[in-house]
């Protein structure tokens, strides 16, 4: 186990932090700003990935099918605002499950009709294909390099935007108290439209990333959205801040995980029962995690609500 | 009250046992004993959403962990199969410890919790029993575990095979309306009068004195030991157990069925399950994409029957509310 490659893992669980972070962001605010459970996030998070895999191939070019994905999937987003979602705002938590559940089964069936059941290809452009090296010894993928580039720069400008405009102020009071906010008069329906589609296209931008490295395909979304949720409740749900620290907990303590229980346990295990149990405790930790966050600071680390 | 007075209730439910009673019968005479199989699945899943509704709706406890207790009866009765232990007498009630104990221990820390926090730690837990299971390599892992066959059942000298459609079927209504009426006479005894007031004003029951933490665990532990009983059943029914019981869309299905039927309502998560897996066959039989429909009328069914079925035939609209 060398330095080397803890510090590959490192960077990978970086990577898969930013991206979870992407998603977290949207749902947060989402969950914070209206009090909703929104399921089918990760829905748009599948959408936002087909539509850039259909989007490239159309346009024969990485870079043009990335930003036409993501505006594409902010429309649906906020088309979906609009028609449906807007009216479970005022409705319980079961009520949204439920609703935004069938949103799932609506949305996989709808992508399993136009895209096919079978997995759709989305390369990585040709330019970021092969490793690079870093530093001596160490050659690091140039396009999980780009995933973390774009990562930090969207966690950046999301950062200025939500604590330093002044959208982001209303945003921001949305989130810890509406009624209030709503009485300062802030148009807190208009707001809410516009960060959900936000939201969307942040779901995009990551699935457009993470496309070329997982594969695009029906149910890609729910897997993810559970690990959003983990993050966002690590993190206080509302909060930007407590996301992007809930993220880099959840990418890190995965990957590293992943990457190392299986060694750490073969010191003390059986090889053949030490093979089985490090994946098993790895995907584990996340969820003991959130119990714990929970159990010591019941609304998570950066509390939202004042 | 209602449109349908309580002595139209008990004839209704009269009238549906008696309908279950011949339905095999029935199904045999038309050469369509498919469907006897169906009816056995959808009582089964009557059993866990019942369990499910006993928290949902008569506790206000929304879990969105409810399939863990699921896929623990199903695995303690595959786990037990394997091993060489058939007899339904040692592993069914196993299987209903193991659920409860499980309960115990999820309920213990989860109940610390409110709110969408609630819902998110009980996901969480049944998150961690689908990554423990799957990890389980000498009982299937991923792929699952096939089962030899079904339990057997010894009753004095005699012995049931269950392999029998008849008499499985048989076995699984007698459960089901066990089950319906126990569920039933927990909730008019003084323990489900305390459980339905907690969910109403917590903090008044408390004030005057009860010990609310306790009775929603109490009441945790019995839903998930039901539902372990359902596991069971359901490992047997499917002759095979694998991760995909617990995975979380399988809880999110449990809630929908309940929701569906009509939470809160006695017979709310038996006629959600019927609901739901019946739409499912049929739609399913017409068009591969059977989900699009189904969601869609689930949908409907959300933003304009939000009470669920037994609350669209009932006038007492308010009685469901989550919390």
């Amino acid at each position: 186990m060398s330095w080397i490659l803890i510090l590959e893992q490192s960077l990978n669980g970086l990577q898969f932090g930013l991206m979870l972070f992407l998603l977290a962001a949207g749902l947060t605010l989402v969950f914070g700003i209206m009090d909703m459970i929104n399921l089918a996030h990760g829905s748009l998070y599948m959408v936002g990935a087909y539509l850039m895999a259909t989007l490239t191939q159309a346009s024969g070019s990485y870079w043009i099918g990335l930003p036409l994905a993501v505006l594409a999937t902010a429309a649906v987003g906020m088309l979906l605002e609009v028609s449906i979602l807007r009216r479970l705002y005022q409705r319980d938590h079961m009520t949204q499950v439920l609703a935004t559940f069938a949103l799932i089964l609506i949305s996989n069936e709808l992508v399993r009709i136009i895209w096919g059941a079978q997995p759709v290809m989305l390369n990585t452009p040709d330019a970021l294909s092969g490793p690079v090296d870093l530093l001596p010894g160490l050659s690091y993928s140039a396009y999980r390099l780009l995933i973390i580039g774009v990562g930090l720069v969207v966690a950046v400008l999301l950062y200025f935007l939500v604590t330093r405009t002044r959208t982001g102020m209303l945003v921001r009071a949305g989130a810890s108290n509406r009624e209030m906010a709503t009485a300062m008069g802030v148009d807190i329906k208009r707001l809410f439209t516009l960060v959900f589609g936000f939201g969307a296209a942040l779901c995009a931008v990551a699935g457009a990333m993470l496309g070329p490295i997982l594969a695009v395909q029906v149910g890609m979304g729910e897997n993810i959205l559970i690990l959003a949720f983990v993050v966002i409740v690590i993190g206080g749900i509302g909060s930007i801040r407590g996301a992007l620290v809930g993220s880099m907990l959840v990418g890190v303590v995965d990957t590293i995980g992943r990457a190392f229980l299986p060694h750490l346990f073969r010191e003390f295990l059986p090889p053949a029962m030490a093979s089985n149990l490090g994946p098993a405790v790895a995907s584990i930790l996340i969820y003991v995690l959130m119990a714990g966050v929970l159990f010591w600071k019941p609304q998570g680390l950066f509390p939202a609500r004042g | 009250m209602t449109l349908f007075s309580a002595a139209h209730h008990r004839w209704l439910a009269m009238l549906a046992l008696l309908g279950l009673v011949v339905f095999p019968l029935a199904m045999q005479a038309l050469d369509q004993s498919f469907y006897i199989g169906f009816a056995c699945r959808i009582m089964i899943y009557a059993i866990a959403a019942s369990s499910l509704n006993l928290i949902l709706g008569n506790g206000g406890m929304v879990s969105f962990g409810h399939a863990a207790f699921l896929g623990a009866g199903a695995y303690v009765v595959g786990i037990m199969m394997e091993e060489g232990i058939v007899s339904a007498w040692i592993s069914w009630p196993v299987a209903v410890l193991a659920s409860g104990l499980f309960a115990l221990l999820i309920g213990a820390l989860s109940l610390r919790t409110r709110g969408v926090y609630f819902i998110m730690i009980t996901l969480a837990f049944a998150q961690m029993m689908y990554y423990l299971f799957i990890s389980l390599k000498a009982y299937g892992g991923e792929d699952g575990l096939s089962l030899p066959g079904r339990s057997s059942l010894e009753l004095g000298s005699l012995s049931l095979n269950l392999k029998d459609e008849f008499t499985w079927y048989y076995l699984v209504l007698l459960l089901m309306v066990l089950v319906l009426y126990a569920l039933h006479r927990l909730m008019q005894a003084r323990f489900g009068r305390v459980i339905e007031a907690i969910r109403e004003n917590e903090a008044r029951m408390e004030a005057i004195g009860f010990a609310t933490y306790r009775y929603k665990l109490v009441c945790f532990v019995i839903a998930g030991a039901l539902c372990g009983l359902a596991g069971a059943l359901l490992a047997n029914q499917n002759s095979f157990v694998s991760p995909k019981l617990i995975e979380w869309t399988q809880s999110g299905t449990l809630m929908v069925m309940v929701i569906l039927g009509g939470v809160g309502y006695h017979y709310g998560g038996a006629i959600g399950a019927l609901v739901m897996l019946v739409l499912e066959e049929v739609i399913s039989s017409y068009t591969i994409y059977w989900q699009l429909p189904v969601g869609l009328i689930l949908l409907a069914i959300v933003l304009w029957a939000p009470t669920g079925i037994c609350g669209a035939f009932s006038r007492r609209a308010q009685h469901g509310k989550g919390h």
